[in-house]
């Protein structure tokens, strides 16, 4: 841990001590340049903040230039707080994704927690109230017992926080896998509702107006926690538990009702939540984006701690505060509303109009720094990139032919398999439903949140097969938007947008940095074909342990929209009769499949293919059936194949069963995880107006009241299974893992 | 008729309960903030789910000391219907307007799903709308859920018929499977259940409903129709 | 300056389903000797120079540290020697 002795400028420079906050040789030179001078302490401190990854993008900006951010619906791109789209009727929906990768792998219940926290003011620093979040997880292998500890804890923080907040946590994905075992991933999404009028910006403008302070007091915690997260955790960083913040949901909930009703008052310039790197980034970037400079107080900053130094409260990162530029005159309006909730606004600083980002603290000045060069000047690097050898290896590879003799042993295998089986251990600990909106809770295709008072609704989902993206980071990165497309079509609503959490291992290892150019480039591709522009998102690298990286994960998360409520479709099958059919065809498609995983206990190979153009007509049309009302239920194919598609789509309480006839090769039939396919049901007597718009469906068979599941094969039995007892075995393959 | 939800710090189902009152069923309802209410202007009061100050200390202490409980139990001797949902029932626990107390889910997790519950007595003025032995689906949401009394106090809940609803599979190891009881005046209703949340079919189920159209119902033969 | 250290448990008699857990997690750790786990809350409390600390105190307890209908307190109060 990095105490704060008042080290000179000159020792600085001469034992290198930046190094040990983060910066390079590069950068220091850049930052005496800038200055004209040596930095003392404080101020490069406030640089090593500012110029990390988890701050600067210096990384990753190169890349993230390729992501289309623009389309009609977009209200607010990347650069805020979060993205914002337009969902008519003057509403936007705002939304953002968010990692706490490494706080998460030292601290897991606070880490969890604390991210939780910090994309819910994301989101309602832009003004919105927050109306879900959902959340992506990975870990290793629950055979492991830090790994168990470590999924327990995120879960009960993720609950704890988002619990008590307030915001229902309406859904989301844990997939387990080795590559994460000492670095889970722990990435926050979450999703506000606005009227687009209320739209606040985080600058700080206006000659002379006042900066206020509100929240939590300023202590020691999280000192470096964003120069933290762009390293690579090793034993050390296990140990320095100093890094990590604790949350109060109770403080952020009253933030929450204050700033709301804050944003509506006049005497409001600007506003921004202190995230990583604290009263740090908050100011900087607030006076930057006005184009002005700010000077601050330190001895006015709330404490909670004695004798804090500059340092330490620039570049702390306690948790639920707030950081406002309001109009001169005007503050005690803002101080009044906060009141009510028993919080503190404490004028701080002031706007200048020299473009300096000054700091005074005991009388002296403590930094004094070009405030666009701090918030905007950090180097890019473009980074060496190479196709790494595995990849090579899998394509040239012949296709992966599995050999399945028993099928109902490996269906109920691959029920049980972490990834597929059910996660309602986890959700079930997640207040859902506060709120009173949610339709859809976790377990659907996507969560579907109405919106009071109108005919529509919002689904959101979170995704992303990592796996394929391994195999293949293109591909994979194009799977990952379209599956995350299908989950929100398969509920009946149109996809709006997405935020990505791009999460990778070392970019400093040029194979590493080709997967993140690869899935950013497959990514790009298909929001452009699918028309979901990226309107925010996160980038958390060094994600490795002990030199292993993580396989590529960037999460996508999407929001779509239901133009009627009577569009919501549910995934389970609903009546005895209705027919069942296929979407899309099925290749013989195994590499980086669950069935690979079950048989193998690897992935490898090439990933399934995917044609965007088929993708998107695929979506287009069943969308269109389903807003002619005539879909029953749709579920997306994905992790085990249509098999297990269809035996989820039978998990419901309504005691169904579903008797079923394949073509072609059983196996593949079954298990192949082609991509672009869903199972839906209709009534019968839609059969012609669905087969007329749905021209990939194929019948594959009929609803039934058996409560058993029997798939056939031109008459003959080849499997015949009861839904319950496979429903126990999916249920319980985590809580049973688990102890 | 005209309901108060009573908004403490930390209150997060107070929209909920005030949409329930004022959209579905179609009455008055004001969100009241704790310092700021004056409960005499209201017919009914409705005490939200959340975590009032963050459940630090104990799961409704902190609110249970503040002024606006003193002025509920003047209600509550008066006959006014006070209704307390999950951390509202906790406060009203806390506060002795209902017996017993909350200790943790035996599982020791929060838990939220929907929860079938058995109308034990449809004889109040909150659940004369149900068939007595009914059985109604609503969530539950909650850490501290786990009811708790001693035998004396049990015994005097069941003689006068104070336990309203119990759950047909006891999820959280309550005493005696107790979801809801009343005080034995029978205008004071807690429930860790959430009949807000099990008002419109939409959001999963609607058997709530007739819980607040109970209140209204008896409210106005009570008072509309006598006056 | 007084310090009131006010420990707070569970009832004999009422379960105790925090108590029970870690029980069995240290039976699995390898401690079979535990024969109970009561797990309780300890509260400090910094009160100026009063004559009346002790009842106070016990006010405190009764009014809002612990619930009477599970739960009992004990409480010392200490003098601190303020620098």
């Amino acid at each position: 841990m990095l105490q704060a002795p008042e080290l000179t400028p000159e020792q600085i420079e001469k034992d290198k001590v930046y190094r040990e906050m983060g910066l390079t040789d590069k950068e220091f030179e850049m930052i005496k340049n800038i200055m004209g001078r040596l930095p003392n302490f404080t101020e490069t401190g406030i640089f090593s903040v500012m110029w990390s990854e988890h701050c600067s993008y210096k990384t990753s900006r190169p890349l993230l230039k390729k992501f289309p951010t623009e389309g009609p619906q977009v209200v607010q791109g990347p650069g805020e707080g979060a993205g914002v789209v337009d969902i008519g009727d003057g509403q936007g929906v705002v939304f953002k994704v968010e990692s706490h990768n490494h706080p998460s792998a030292v601290e897991p219940y606070q880490g969890a927690a604390t991210g939780v926290g910090g994309i819910i003011r994301d989101v309602f620093s832009m003004g919105a109230r927050p109306i879900a979040s959902l959340n992506s997880l990975r870990f290793g292998n629950l055979t492991n017992d830090r790994v168990k500890y470590l999924f327990e804890e995120v879960v009960h923080g993720i609950a704890g926080y988002g619990n008590c907040v307030g915001v229902p946590t309406v859904g989301g994905e844990v997939q387990f896998d080795d590559s994460y075992e000492g670095n889970p991933l722990v990435n926050a999404m979450c999703v506000g509702l606005i009227d687009v009028k209320d739209i606040q910006k985080g600058i700080a403008a206006g000659l002379g107006n006042t900066i206020m302070y509100v929240g939590s007091k300023t202590g020691r915690d999280g000192i470096h926690g964003a120069t933290f997260a762009s390293t690579d955790l090793t034993e050390e960083t296990e140990n320095n538990r100093s890094s990590v913040q604790v949350g109060d949901p109770f403080m952020e909930k009253l933030l929450i009702e204050a700033c709301l009703e804050v944003i509506q008052s006049d005497a409001l310039v600007g506003i921004q939540d202190m995230g990583a790197a604290g009263l740090t980034s908050s100011a900087s970037e607030m006076a930057s984006k006005a184009g002005m400079g700010l000077e601050m107080n330190l001895d006015l900053i709330p404490q909670r701690e004695a004798n804090m130094t500059a340092y330490e409260m620039m570049l702390s990162e306690s948790q639920e505060r707030m950081l406002l530029c309001v109009k001169k005159g005007q503050e005690q309006e803002i101080i009044d509303i906060f009141k009510k909730y028993d919080l503190d606004a404490v004028a701080v600083g002031t706007v200048t109009d020299d473009k300096q980002f000054r700091l005074y603290h005991q009388g002296e000045v403590v930094a004094d720094i070009p405030v666009d060069n701090l918030a905007e000047d950090a180097p890019i690097f473009y980074k060496d990139s190479k196709v790494p050898a595995y990849y090579e290896e899998f394509q040239s590879m012949p296709d992966y032919q599995p050999k399945v003799t028993n099928y109902s042993e490996t269906l109920a295998k691959l029920l049980q398999q972490p990834t597929i089986a059910s996660k309602e251990y986890v959700y079930d600990q997640y207040d859902s439903m506060v709120q009173g909106n949610t339709v859809f809770s976790p377990g659907s295709d996507a969560a579907v949140v109405r919106i009071r008072d109108y005919n529509k609704s919002i689904a959101m989902t979170i995704d992303c097969n990592s796996r394929y993206i391994y195999l293949d980071p293109e591909t994979g990165g194009k799977i990952a938007v379209a599956e995350a497309a299908r989950n929100i079509v398969a509920t009946g609503a149109k996809p709006l947008a997405i935020t990505d959490g791009l999460n990778f291992g070392n970019p400093d290892k040029p194979e590493n940095f080709w997967q993140m150019e690869k899935s950013i480039d497959g990514i790009s591709e298909a929001c452009l074909a699918l028309d979901t522009p990226v309107i925010s998102g996160n980038v958390s690298l060094y994600n490795e342990t002990n030199d292993e990286s993580i396989y590529p994960t960037p999460i996508i998360g999407m929001v779509g929209i239901h133009e009627s409520l009577d569009d919501i479709t549910p995934s389970h099958f609903q009546a005895d009769g209705d027919l069942i059919y296929i979407i899309g065809e099925t290749k013989a498609e195994f590499g980086g499949s669950e069935l690979q995983n079950v048989l193998e206990g690897k992935y490898f190979g090439k990933a399934p293919s995917i044609d965007l153009e088929v993708e998107v007509e695929r979506q287009k049309q069943l969308l269109e059936a389903i807003q002619t009302g005539l879909i029953q239920s749709a579920h997306d194919i994905s992790e085990g194949g249509m098999a297990v598609a269809v035996v989820e789509s039978l998990f419901s309480k309504k005691k169904l069963g579903a008797s079923i006839e394949v073509t072609g090769d059983i196996t593949s039939a079954l298990f192949s995880e082609s991509q672009s396919r869903f199972i839906v049901s209709i009534k019968e007597q839609n059969k012609a107006a669905f087969e007329s718009i749905c021209k990939y469906a194929m019948p594959l068979g009929k609803v039934t009241n058996t409560e058993n599941i029997q798939i056939t094969q031109e008459g003959k039995t080849i499997l015949e299974e009861s839904v319950r007892e496979l429903e126990q075995l999916w249920k319980g393959a985590i809580p049973c893992l688990l102890k | 008729m005209k309901f108060a939800v009573v908004v403490f710090p930390g209150s997060n189902c107070d929209r909920d309960m005030y949409y329930a009152a004022k959209d579905v069923l179609g009455e008055e309802a004001e969100l009241v903030w704790y310092t700021e209410a004056n409960l005499e202007n209201y017919d009914a009061v409705l005490i939200p789910g959340g975590f009032s100050y963050g459940d630090y200390l104990r799961c409704g202490a902190i609110a249970s000391t503040s002024d606006v409980v003193s002025q509920l139990k003047k209600l509550a001797e008066r006959g006014v219907p006070i209704l307390g949902v999950c951390n509202g029932f906790q406060i009203l626990l806390e506060s002795q307007l209902l017996p017993g107390a909350m200790l943790q889910n035996k599982n020791l997790k929060f838990m939220c799903h929907f929860e079938n519950l058995i109308v034990e007595n449809n004889e109040t003025i909150f659940t004369s709308e149900y068939e007595k032995g009914e059985v109604v689906s609503m969530p539950i949401a909650h850490a501290e859920g786990n009811y708790y009394c001693d035998e004396e106090t049990l015994a005097k809940l069941k003689a006068n018929n104070q336990i309203v609803f119990t759950y047909q599979n006891n999820p959280n190891g309550s005493l005696a499977n107790i979801a809801g009881i009343v005080n034995e005046k029978g205008n004071v209703l807690g429930m860790m259940p959430h009949p807000e949340r099990a008002a419109e079919a939409i959001l999963g189920s609607s058997d709530g409903l007739k819980l607040f159209q109970s209140i209204v119902k008896n409210w106005r033969e009570s008072y509309v129709a006598g006056a | 300056m007084k310090i009131a250290k006010i420990h707070i448990t569970l009832k004999e008699g009422v379960l105790d389903p925090q108590g029970k857990a870690v029980q069995g997690s240290l039976h699995s750790l390898g401690f079979p000797s535990v024969e109970d786990v009561r797990v309780g809350k300890y509260i400090e409390i910094k009160l100026a120079e009063e004559d009346n600390a002790e009842k106070q105190v016990e006010d405190m307890c009764n009014k809002l540290l612990a619930n009477p209908v599970v739960e009992n307190y004990s409480y010392t109060i200490e003098e601190v020697v303020t620098q």
